[in-house]
């Protein structure tokens, strides 16, 4: 189980890849990726800089893998997240978790997403057409990690 | 928002929480006042953990007040 928090884009493929190498115990490897968009409530997004909470981001996200783990049957778990200016396309997040059947992976990878976007401390920041504006929270992110309290 | 990053106080010992915390920030009135007003959404954090407003705050803990996550 590994977090990393980075300026630097990442290799999605070579991720993986390193991840599965050498253990057969793994049958199934779900993954997320998280993009910069061009378009974010009705404004046209030029870039971004994403700020985070040394110390605690990484808490907080190595928290919620041990949740994951707790409640579904994981091998192996990846999260990387940057920070800094990202522009449209962008990657911002990966989230990989692999275990022996797909059901754990894709129930622990979103989970692991719905709960990072509600409790992992990152902050966006958006240069639009109209200057910087701070992106608010969803209400629908919320929903989304209530789900999986409701599922127990 | 409020022009700093961190600053270190000297609990008074009347401040047992979180809650007791921010109603002494927001006491300094002009932007604290603005941005940790009650009806404002605002998230905690105590040694790095996420908090609430009855998690008890001692002196030496690190505090954190921030508006709602958006990452991912």
């Amino acid at each position: 189980m590994t977090v990393r928090i980075q300026a630097a884009d990442f290799d999605v493929g070579a991720e993986i890849a390193a991840l599965r190498r050498g253990n057969p115990r793994i049958g199934a490897v779900a993954s997320f990726i998280g993009l910069v968009r061009d378009t974010n409530e009705g404004g046209t997004v030029a870039e971004m800089s994403l700020e985070h909470y040394p110390g605690m981001t990484e808490k907080a996200i190595e928290e919620i893998m041990v949740q994951a783990r707790a409640r579904w049957s994981i091998l192996d778990a990846l999260v990387i997240h940057r920070v800094g200016r990202l522009r449209p396309t962008d990657q911002i997040v990966l989230v990989v978790v692999a275990s022996a059947h797909r059901g754990d992976a894709f129930a622990a990878c979103e989970f692991i997403m719905d709960y990072l976007k509600t409790r992992a401390p990152f902050w966006k920041k958006e240069q639009t057409g109209g200057g910087a504006r701070w992106v608010e929270a969803r209400e629908s992110d919320d929903i989304a990690a209530e789900r999986w309290r409701l599922k127990g | 928002m409020l022009g700093t990053g961190s600053e270190r106080i000297a609990l008074p010992s009347a401040v047992r929480d979180v809650e007791g915390l921010r109603a002494l920030l927001v006491a300094r009135g002009g932007e604290w006042e603005q941005a940790l007003a009650p009806s404002r959404p605002v998230r905690a954090a105590v040694n790095q953990a996420m908090a609430h407003g009855d998690t008890p705050v001692a002196d030496g803990d690190e505090v954190a007040f921030f508006p709602p996550v958006t990452g991912g």
